[in-house]
């Protein structure tokens, strides 16, 4: 069901919802958080069906804040999606002219009671999401690096800015090599000299690989470029030759280990509303996003501007 | 930091045979707040007997592909079917994909499967061929060359129980069963096997024994699907993980427990199966006194195999039966009748069943449970086939609030307070309580508030088998009975099979009816009510 609310107040928002739940017989129980998307009416559709399609999983209610033109005058448009989509409720709000700047005021008396908050950026973010509008209220705020033209300068940015209950997709999209770089390694192996990283020119999760492979395996590991799609291969020298991970076509990997027949893994890229899924599975601070962003930001530094023992010298 | 790598090399478990899980703690990869990665299975090979069957084309291969589309299982998995079948690899696969497709969780990928099937192996074969028993052990040793499968294999054996000796002993004989070391480490070997783990506690230690000298006990894998289920393990986070329930969850606050699995079907095909074995051997055995033992256990110290089992077989042996069985127990066969709208026919009108068969389709039971935290508050057991509905649940039921300061007419719709676990369908919690009624006068009713558990409607809430298949896979063995749950379930349940044996016939209840009367004159005698189904 589909409610719309012209030039309307969160007053009368939380009437006509109240209204729908009556006459479902409460299809609103059992939320699990509010999911806030920062938006704007071009990617709104995508992001909300994204949201909607993780809401299975998690049924929330989705407040989707679009900004509408600046200049009119200030003016909070509603519409309400109940029972469509699945478990749950989205909510867009509209919000014309100075409201804009305001909308925390909106979204405040909207959040579900008792329920953790979540704040999503599909696209564009301030520096620093904790003090973005609509940041401070969640705990757990979502950003994406691979929105931007320059993915590596925004994670950056986001490194500076880290405050616990930060991530960003590009690190969720890192979960499958992850986990296949974390098996691989289960089973014993020689010691490793080096890694490399490569993928397409622009692709953070592959930055965020590298950084983190860095981190936890004390080893230099590198990150070229290569045509793509997204990362195509994992790699580390051994003293026995090289146990490779490549994937050419986005869909499937190979397990190259020195001595041991080569093995194959179905390996593919996920689509948006699975990376919500997985983002929306756990409320608390990712610790080793924080630290893998740290160490990402530490390297990519410019050596000059980043050398204060040069500068004691 | 290198250096600390290389010593990573090479770790060995101390012992062969004993399950080794993945070893995390020495790959720098992995750290216990890194919540994202999930566990994947090392290596191996899944062999599988009695691949024709509906449990593997329904269950079993379809979580296979579903484990490998959430990237859970390991690169160069294979899967080996064995049955009598004149077939070749093709076919065997041929029919995997049809399974898969038909019945798997997650959607269907062409590369996934691709990759997949290539691992996909079929040996024909009877249980008594020595011939093609040698041939498996080939193919699967080919498969360790070909795919680097490090030889570990589990053995799933999806297959009637009289089989199992014959099996076991051919996979003995071929060497299939005994992992050969290599590099200070032995590979592992698994077998995994369904319920009925016997049919009394004799056949239960012989069905025991023919798998005790070939396979260790830690490598036994029990499945009682019901213990891979969501709401199942949620039982121990509703208890252990809350403070809001643990304090009333006693003889203090609870007038007595009712555990009911329903089933709105009949015995369909599995005539051969179930006629002599029934109700209670079929399903009170094994899941309902397995969801007795969550809700009744006490804390266990972790949330680790050895601890849970602890605390499962404490409150098992606790388990007491009605002093007279014929008060305490009631049984019932469907006879023909209407269910759902459809007009089916009674239990010996069944293709296949004697006509004089008196295998029950219907078991309650009143249990008591011995220890300071029961004492006095009786377990309602109940299983059925051809009830209304297809529902299983745990409700406890409180007692009546000791005084009610509202006039008698004010709470005459006011019933006991409840707790229900819903295990399925419809996942969740129901908690049930008095409520005021809107209005002028004073009156109170029963209305219910209603969890409906998070995961239930989603796609990605894994199926009970694909769970426990990755824990066979990885060695993880909290959700798996072992052998002494099964003799005492065995133990409470043998004594009411030789009472019943000796005693009664089953009673008549009309199919779409809630059960025999002699089960509601049970509960009628201690004045209580089972709930409606």
């Amino acid at each position: 069901m589909t409610i719309d609310l012209t030039n309307t107040s969160t007053g009368a928002i939380h009437d006509a919802l109240t209204q729908v739940r009556r006459r479902m017989g409460g299809p609103a129980s059992g939320m699990v958080l509010t999911l806030i998307i920062v938006t704007n009416e071009e990617a709104q559709y995508d992001a909300v069906r994204a949201a909607a399609h993780a809401g299975r999983e998690h049924p929330s209610r989705v407040l989707a804040v679009i900004p509408r033109k600046p200049r009119a005058e200030s003016r909070l448009d509603a519409e309400i999606r109940v029972g469509e989509t699945g478990p749950g409720e989205t909510i867009l709000l509209r919000l014309y002219g100075p409201l804009a700047q305001h909308a925390d005021s909106v979204v405040a008396p909207l959040l579900a009671p008792d329920v953790p908050v979540v704040t999503w950026w599909p696209d564009e973010v301030s520096a620093s999401p904790v003090t973005a509008a609509l940041g401070a209220v969640a705990q757990r705020r979502v950003t994406d690096a691979a929105s931007n033209d320059l993915p590596r300068d925004m994670l950056v940015r986001l490194a500076e800015a880290y405050r616990p209950g930060d991530t960003d997709l590009s690190w969720t999209r890192a979960t499958p090599w992850r986990s296949l770089l974390a098996a691989t390694l289960d089973q014993p192996h020689p010691a490793l000299l080096t890694g490399q990283v490569a993928a397409e020119a622009a692709n953070p999760t592959a930055d965020l690989i590298a950084a983190w492979l860095r981190l936890r395996l004390g080893v230099p590991v590198t990150r070229t470029d290569s045509a793509g799609p997204g990362i195509t291969s994992v790699s580390f020298e051994t003293q026995d030759g090289e146990i490779m991970l490549c994937r050419p076509d986005g869909r499937t990997a190979t397990l190259s280990w020195p001595g041991r027949p080569d093995r194959r893994v179905a390996l593919h890229r996920r689509d948006i509303a699975d990376l919500i899924a997985e983002e929306l599975r756990r409320l608390e601070p990712d610790e080793l996003y924080g630290e893998t962003l740290r160490e990402l930001a530490r390297d990519v530094e410019p050596v000059g501007a980043a050398d204060p023992a040069g500068t004691v010298a | 930091m290198t250096a600390e790598a290389g010593e990573t090399v090479g770790l060995a478990p101390a012992n062969p045979g004993v399950i080794d899980s993945a070893e995390p703690s020495a790959n720098p990869l992995r750290d216990p707040r890194d919540r994202r990665i999930p566990r994947v299975a090392g290596p191996c090979v899944l062999v599988m007997f009695g691949v024709t069957g509906d449990l593997a084309r329904k269950k079993l291969m379809p979580a296979v592909y579903d484990l490998a589309n959430r990237g859970l299982l390991p690169p160069g998995f294979s899967l080996v079917g064995y049955a009598r079948r004149d077939w070749a690899d093709e076919d065997f696969a041929q029919l995997t994909y049809e399974s898969v497709k038909e019945h798997a969780r997650t959607p269907f990928r062409e590369n996934v499967w691709e990759q997949l099937s290539e691992g996909v192996r079929f040996v024909q074969g009877d249980f008594d061929d020595d011939a093609a028993f040698d041939r498996l052990a080939q193919t699967v040793r080919l498969l360790d060359a070909e795919r680097g499968t490090g030889g570990n294999y589990a053995f799933y054996l999806s297959i009637p129980p009289k089989f199992f000796p014959v099996v076991v002993q051919q996979l003995k004989r071929s060497g299939l069963s005994s992992p050969t070391w290599e590099r200070a480490r032995a590979p592992w070997r698994r077998v995994v096997i369904e319920k009925p783990f016997g049919h009394d506690l004799a056949s239960a230690r012989e069905l025991n024994a023919t798998l005790d000298g070939v396979f260790p006990p830690e490598s036994v894998f029990r499945i009682d699907h019901y213990l891979g289920k969501e709401t199942v393990q949620n039982i121990l986070a509703l208890r252990f993980a809350n403070e809001m329930y643990e304090p009333i969850w006693n003889r203090s606050y609870i007038d007595h427990v009712q555990i009911t699995m329903a089933e709105d079907i009949g015995i369909g095909g599995r005539a051969g199966y179930y006629d002599g074995i029934g109700a209670a051997r079929d399903v009170i055995q094994n899941h309902l006194l397995q969801l007795l033992a969550l809700t009744a256990m006490e804390e266990p110290v972790a949330f680790d195999a050895d601890s849970l089992r602890t605390e499962k077989q404490k409150v098992l042996s606790a388990v007491r039966l009605p002093a007279d069985l014929s008060l305490g127990t009631a049984r019932g066969q469907y006879a023909a009748g209407w269910q759902g709208g459809i007009p089916v026919p009674g239990y010996l009108q069944e293709d296949g069943i004697p006509a004089d068969s008196r295998t029950e389709t219907y078991a309650a039971l009143r249990l008591g449970v011995d220890t300071r935290r029961w004492a006095g508050v009786p377990f309602y057991l109940r299983a059925g086939k051809r009830l209304p509905r297809r529902m299983t649940e745990i409700a406890m039921m409180f007692q009546r609030a000791p005084h009610l300061p509202f006039a008698a007419t004010d709470t005459k719709e006011l019933g006991q307070n409840a707790l229900v676990i819903r295990i399925q369908p419809d996942e969740g919690i129901t908690v049930r309580f008095g409520s005021k009624v809107p209005g002028t006068a004073m009156e109170v009713r029963d209305v219910n508030m209603d969890f409906a558990y998070g995961e239930s409607f989603t796609e990605s809430s894994p199926e009970a088998y694909e769970r426990l298949l990755l824990d066979v896979l990885i060695g993880d063995p909290p959700l798996f009975p072992r052998q002494q749950e099964v003799e005492l379930g065995w133990r409470i349940l043998d004594p009411v099979e030789n009472f019943w044996a000796e005693h009664t016939k089953p009673e008549q209840y009309a199919a779409g009816s809630a059960g025999p009367p002699s089960a509601d004159a049970m509960m009628a005698r201690d004045g209580r009510a089972w709930r409606r189904l």
